[in-house]
């Protein structure tokens, strides 16, 4: 076994078991944690596919942005450990199918369209953000100005929630 | 011995030697802060441990740990824990990408004076530097105690506004560069081309935004003592707030040699190569002007400190999104500019 | 050989031994003797009133909002500022427009008041009698 089927597999598992944990902590602000633990394995996972951009950004946007509005979020709803019990449980029922659904589907994508495939020989040119400043500027370029006016779309959403917050 | 486990005991003992220079210097960084401000305010300062008082961080380590550690027990015991953990491991990994030297000769064997030379290393510190934020949000919530909470709530929002114009201060950097690499943005300031003089709109903003993701007066909103007691730290003892202490000081020192290296030459000499010396002493010069670079950035946090008064946080919010953000991207559009006329030009 | 990310790795899991080495250090030495008064909320010598997790100021949320995504637009800027050189005009002008959408986006949060924080308003004592003037 080489040292990068190592690496995999621990951060797989980490990846797996913050996951889980992330969905069964009763504290929301546990639960946040572990996300942030989660996106962190998912970022060396990105890396150990040659995508060092990607996974920067990851890192950057997920940990460094979202997830800070995202503890902003739980501080201002004041959201309280959930004590009693759901007393709902068809919807449980119906989360427990619907992901083991989504599962068998992902898992039967991969494990069919990767199946015996290698890892491309210039995968590591494509991971950096020269390839991708050359690609997007080139063939990609109205699909960034496109992304440029949904920011300013998200922009002017923000502002009006903020208006209607105050008002 | 097969060569690849030599590179690895290489990178193993760099990484060792560069952390306990680190950690040495944070000690002594809390050492000169309380001489310096003590000079500025005509003080002393300690002077009693050991010769002027050079062992006093020693003695401050070895209270700190002595110490009980107290939790509040409506506090939330395992983030209590977790937060200056997560700081100071932040403030201490930055480090991993920054070049200390160029390359050194011993016993017939190339070493990078550098631990990883990453292909992105400006977006590694900027993604590092984002995640400094957790430290001191997750202690302000995990005390249950308000003083801490408004501590970390005002920490975490100074310093997402002030990462902005970090990262759109660096851009200028890069288009001029057209490289992620520290080594070769260091390499392309030979001489007296050093990036605060063709940067230099680029180089103020992010000096403040470095004073502001430090936590640093004027800055020093989340400890404001008269107002928040300690701000995010009220509630930590012992060892809990020593290391939030280290990490604090950490962050001044990587932070400097942030600064050093993008803007101040890193560790080039002017004309040094032209001086004739050997290859070592080179090497040997070439880290000690490194390391002198980034005293002096250190000394220049401590100056500021004791010199100027704290901001009010409305007119710190202002600061950072009316001044800083339209300054950053004044600089970035100015360099695309020039570098087009030049283009064209040529 | 190994990679550089490798390299940073092996420097962050000895980043992690080091604060581990202080933490179980300070858990052994440092002593322990709970009492009730000690464990309390720190308040000033006051008893704590109320919950500390409130709802607070709404601000804090639409700035990190708005930092998100300003954030995400940089993270655009980033692939184009390194190819910049190579690319000629054309990555110029469309970042240009990229740029000014942006701006147009910050000009409408700035004129919407987004980025405004309370002034402080203190309330300076009025005195009824004006001992002072007369005494001068």
């Amino acid at each position: 076994m080489n040292i990068e089927t190592i690496i995999f597999l621990v951060f797989g598992i980490t990846a797996v078991v913050s996951a889980v944990l992330m969905v069964t902590r009763k504290n929301p602000i546990i639960s946040a944690i572990f996300l942030i633990l989660n996106f962190f394995t998912v970022a060396v996972i990105y890396l150990l596919l040659k995508a060092q951009f990607i996974a920067i950004i990851q890192v950057l946007v997920y940990m460094g942005a979202i997830m800070v509005l995202f503890l902003f979020v739980i501080m201002l709803l004041n959201l309280k450990e959930n004590k009693k019990p759901s007393e709902y449980s068809f919807k449980k029922i119906t989360a427990i199918l619907i992901s083991i659904l989504l599962a068998l589907l992902l898992g039967t994508s991969v494990y069919f369209g990767f199946q015996g495939k290698q890892m491309n020989e210039v995968a590591e040119k494509i991971g950096t953000a020269e390839s991708l400043g050359r690609t997007l500027f080139t063939t990609y370029s109205f699909h960034v100005l496109a992304a440029g006016m949904l920011l300013l779309a998200a922009i002017v959403g923000a502002v009006m929630l903020a208006k209607k917050k105050f008002e | 011995m097969p060569d690849w486990s030599i590179d690895i005991i290489i990178t193993l003992i760099k990484i060792v030697v560069v952390e306990l220079v680190l950690l040495t210097g944070v000690a002594y960084t809390v050492y000169a802060e309380r001489r310096v401000s003590a000079f500025i305010q005509h003080r002393y300062g300690p002077n009693r441990v050991g010769y002027q008082g050079l062992l006093q961080p020693l003695a401050d380590v070895f209270k700190l740990i002595m110490k009980e550690d107290i939790v509040p027990e409506r506090a939330n015991k395992f983030v209590h824990s977790l937060a200056p953990a997560i700081s100071l491991f932040v403030a201490l990994s930055t480090f991993a990408v920054i070049p200390f030297g160029d390359k050194i000769l011993i016993a017939g064997k190339e070493i990078k004076l550098q631990i990883a030379d990453v292909n992105i290393g400006v977006l590694y510190i900027l993604a590092l530097l984002s995640l400094g934020v957790y430290g001191i949000t997750l202690s302000g919530w995990s005390s249950n105690s308000k003083y801490s909470l408004l501590g970390g709530l005002r920490s975490s929002a100074q310093m997402i506004s002030y990462e902005l114009s970090m990262g759109l201060a660096v851009l200028g950097l890069i288009l001029i560069n057209s490289s992620f690499r520290l080594d070769t943005i260091v390499m392309n300031q030979y001489g007296w081309k050093w990036n605060i003089i063709l940067q230099p709109i680029g180089f103020i903003t992010f000096l403040v935004a470095s004073f502001a993701e430090t936590n640093r007066t004027p800055f020093d909103l989340p400890e404001a003592e008269q107002e928040l007691v300690g701000g995010y730290h009220t509630e930590y003892s012992s060892t809990k707030f020593a290391l939030f202490f280290m990490a604090e000081y950490a962050a001044v020192i990587v932070s400097s040699a942030i600064i050093t290296t993008l803007y101040l030459g890193g560790w080039q000499f002017p004309y040094l190569q032209t001086f004739g010396l050997p290859d070592m002493a080179v090497s040997i010069i070439q880290v000690l002007t490194f390391c002198g670079k980034t005293a002096f950035m250190v000394f220049f946090f401590i100056w500021v400190r004791w010199t100027i008064p704290r901001f009010r946080y409305d007119q710190l919010m202002n600061i950072g999104w009316k001044v800083m953000l339209p300054a950053a991207l004044t600089n970035l559009i100015l360099t695309a500019i020039v570098i087009t006329i030049i283009k064209l030009n040529s | 050989m190994l990679s550089d990310f490798g390299q940073v790795l092996i420097f962050m899991i000895i980043s992690i031994g080091f604060v581990a080495i202080a933490v179980i250090s300070g858990k052994i030495v440092g002593p322990r003797f709970a009492s009730k008064g000690k464990d309390s909320t720190y308040e000033c010598g006051e008893d704590t009133v109320g919950d500390t997790w409130v709802r607070f100021n709404f601000r804090y949320y639409v700035v990190a909002l708005i930092f998100i995504i300003f954030d995400v637009e940089i993270v655009f800027l980033f692939p184009w500022a390194v190819v910049f050189k190579e690319m000629g005009l054309l990555a110029f002008i469309e970042m240009t427009i990229f740029l000014f959408i942006l701006i147009v986006g910050f000009i409408y949060a700035y004129a919407k008041g987004d980025l405004y924080w309370d002034k402080p308003q203190p309330i300076v004592p009025k005195l009824d009698r004006q001992i002072f003037k007369s005494e001068i």
